[in-house]
């Protein structure tokens, strides 16, 4: 197992590099750096720059150096001290701005695994055990809606519903008096009552699939010898399906989680442009309109590199769940 | 290739000839595509989404000729007017009801408090409608003939016809949408053009080389698939330069969503190209002395190609649905080129949302197609392979 584990992770080593060099690529790719846009701004605001500061600044990045020069500093600055490089238009350490957002990505992100899993395992199930049944069309049929609809989409509607029946709009992740409040169980129970409504929403798209591969793995399940036996044994038709075949069929659900994950990290991004979450989606989105290139390259970065990790973990879970993946 | 047609030699048939008989004879004799096209149209619901595709991409073609108005036509007086109902009888003075589809004009009142402006249906303003009536510009179908005729659309072109709403420019919604349809459903053809090329070129020497160069290959596939696609495509984007104008833009959209759209293609050839080299077609092909690109163009092609038209299909909506989000969020296509994102990018702000909800219809083509061209795509997977059942 723990030779299982290593091996994933040296693995892993060539994906993050090259992670790495498409956002340095990303950073580098508009004209002029990050220097010259700090510069034109404080010049344009009536200030001036100490030359000094210029110079401390260049020499600390690299500017004006080759691009693998740039890089290297990059890096070293990211893994020593944790310096990400500087956002001009919030004129503040990149490292000081992205690393809640990306804290409230992830939590949305393994929150909506976690609620695709709970949905599709019971409808799922329904649906194989009821094979062409009217809910098993239902199921089939809202699995499809939720593939074609993009869930900004669906956002969007909710957004336009809420405003239309209700008056007021789900937007954020806190109500007003609660959003610049210090950490209490009042804010943990608001937090909670926003944070369903992106989670359904990013959800549905990953449930349609989950639901589908739950029902076809389950169904091929259901006619196995093991499965008649038991039921000839007199054990209770509930207690036999969940015992047996569905642990079976949930294999393919940590196994899937390695491409669904960036899928719903994608998708949580421009849901919360949408609903304006306080994720990355809304200052990715800004850093990249007002080509803010190290804040934006930072949370490619970062948001890319967790996911992987992500997809590890998920690797590694499905090994320790099933010893053919680990010997094989 | 499997069924063979001596099998079916008529002194291997039994004497008595009845209908299901020659049913298989037919069957027996039948080419791939012939298998497959029956084996299609057993899919009733794949059939109906083929039509709608067609329809869909038929509207992409004639636009000019659909949309009521020119795409930037604009008209200030009609900001977010919102959508007018077709009636189709018109009552005169004396109560004589006659066929005669019309759309009311409007009347505008100003808000007291919030200053804003609203429309009102004008029973005054009666505004004919008709088919085939001429519209406000000169035109040309296919880019070729000069014409100045649309399907219908008010009788006097200057008269106010939105027929699902204005935006803030009071520009139609529906002719807008009409001409969308371009745009977003041709992104999705050409994105899928370019990312067929490379899958094809990728996969296949991944798949007929094996060894270190698949190995390569099969990384870079998986390190792609590994980064979530839209902050990548978002990124990349947003880098492309200010000063482009629309064609440029457009070609570099679809270069940026094929860095990852190859990815799943060259799977599918790679895969189909393993194990099509063990089949004993392909081995006697080998065995007779022909050359390997040979093989692979008369032999090995053949047979896999309808997987990958079914795998094409499948890729499109993903396509169509990037840059549908990449526009919606400003970064992919700009006014004045009109797709679907683009105006959905419009509908973007609650408050713009409360006033003119109307603005969401341009969801609709969007799920539509990709619904329909979903199960065209699932339609060709289950016949691409005529011989499994």
């Amino acid at each position: 197992m723990i030779q299982y584990i290593l091996h994933r992770v040296l693995l892993m080593i060539p994906t993050v590099f090259g992670i790495s060099i498409l956002c340095f690529g990303i950073i580098q790719l508009p004209p002029g750096d990050f220097l010259t846009f700090y510069v034109a701004e404080l010049s344009a605001q009536g200030e001036s720059v100490p030359e000094a500061q210029i110079a401390q600044l260049e020499r600390q990045y690299g500017l004006g150096r080759p691009w693998y020069v740039q890089y290297f500093l990059w890096m070293k600055n990211i893994i020593t001290k944790g310096d990400f490089g500087r956002s001009f238009t919030w004129n503040k350490p990149v490292s000081d701005l992205i690393w809640d957002r990306i804290a409230f990505t992830m939590l949305i992100t393994l929150l909506t695994v976690v609620f695709v899993w709970i949905v599709a395992l019971f409808i799922g199930k329904y649906a194989a055990t009821h094979q062409y049944s009217l809910g098993d069309y239902i199921a089939t049929f809202f699995g499809f809606i939720g593939l074609a609809v993009p869930n900004f989409l669906l956002a969007l509607l909710l957004l336009y519903y809420s405003l239309k029946l209700f008056g007021l709009s789900p937007a954020g992740l806190f109500s007003p008096e609660y959003q610049d409040a210090p950490w209490s169980v009042g804010k943990w129970i608001d937090l909670l009552a926003h944070l369903w409504i992106p989670i359904v929403i990013l959800g549905t798209a990953g449930t349609a699939g989950a639901i589908r591969i739950l029902r076809a793995n389950l169904l091929d399940e259901l006619h196995k010898p093991y499965v008649i036996t038991a039921r000839a044994k007199g054990v209770p038709e509930r207690t036999l399906i969940w015992r047996y075949p569905v642990r079976v069929a949930l294999n393919p659900f940590i196994s899937t989680v390695g491409w669904t994950l960036p899928d719903l990290v994608s998708g949580s991004i421009i849901v919360s442009v949408v609903l304006n979450l306080p994720t990355t989606g809304p200052l990715l989105l800004g850093a990249l309109l007002q080509q803010d290139m190290f804040l934006a390259g930072s949370f490619i970065l970062l948001v890319s590199v967790l996911t992987v990790i992500g997809t590890l973990i998920s690797d590694v879970l499905l090994a320790w769940l099933d010893p053919r993946i680990r010997f094989s | 290739m499997t069924a063979t047609p001596h099998a079916a030699t008529p002194s291997a048939l039994p004497p008595v000839e009845t209908p299901e008989s020659q049913e298989d004879m037919r069957l027996l004799v039948a080419g791939q595509w012939q298998l497959m096209w029956w084996r299609f149209r057993k899919h009733k619901v794949a059939m109906v989404a083929t039509a709608v595709s067609l329809l869909i991409y038929f509207v992409a073609v004639f636009a000019e000729f659909l949309a009521p108005l020119p795409r930037d036509h604009y008209a200030a007086d009609y900001t977010f007017a919102p959508p007018q109902r077709i009636k189709l009888i018109l009552e005169d003075e004396f109560g004589n009801r006659e066929f005669h589809p019309h759309v009311l004009g409007y009347t505008v009142e100003i808000e007291a408090v919030a200053l804003r402006r609203v429309f009102k249906p004008d029973p005054e303003q009666v505004i004919e409608l008709g088919f085939f009536v001429d519209g406000l510009e000169e035109y040309r179908v296919l880019g070729i003939f000069p014409s100045r005729k649309h399907l219908f659309g008010p009788k006097d072109p200057t008269q106010p016809f939105y027929l699902f709403g204005a935006d803030k420019l009071g520009q139609d919604l529906y002719s807008r949408l009409i001409f969308g349809t371009r745009i977003s459903m041709t992104i999705g053809l050409v994105g899928v053009a370019l990312s067929l090329i490379f899958g094809i070129l990728l996969g296949g020497v991944s798949g007929l080389f094996g060894g270190t160069v698949d190995n390569i290959i099969q990384r870079t596939i998986e390190f792609f698939r590994a980064v979530p696609s839209i902050p990548l495509w978002m990124g990349l984007s947003a880098a492309l330069p200010e000063d482009w104008d629309a064609i440029k833009r457009y070609f570099a959209i679809t270069v940026i969503l094929s860095i990852l759209g190859w990815t799943g293609l060259a799977r599918v050839v790679r895969g189909r190209f393993l194990s099509l080299r063990e089949e004993d077609f392909v081995m006697s092909a080998r065995l007779d002395g022909v050359a390997e690109l040979g093989i692979i163009l008369r032999y090995m092609l053949p047979s896999f190609l309808s997987h990958i038209i079914a795998s094409v299909t499948l890729s499109i909506p993903g396509m169509i649905l990037a840059e549908t989000s990449l526009s919606f969020l400003g970064l992919g296509l700009r006014p004045p080129v009109v797709s679907w994102g683009v105006l959905l990018k419009d509908a973007q702000r609650v408050q713009v949302l409360a006033t003119a909800p109307w603005l969401l219809i341009a969801a609709v083509p969007v799920i539509v197609s990709v619904l329909a061209l979903n199960y065209v795509g699932d339609g060709l997977r289950d016949a691409a392979d005529p011989y499994s059942r």
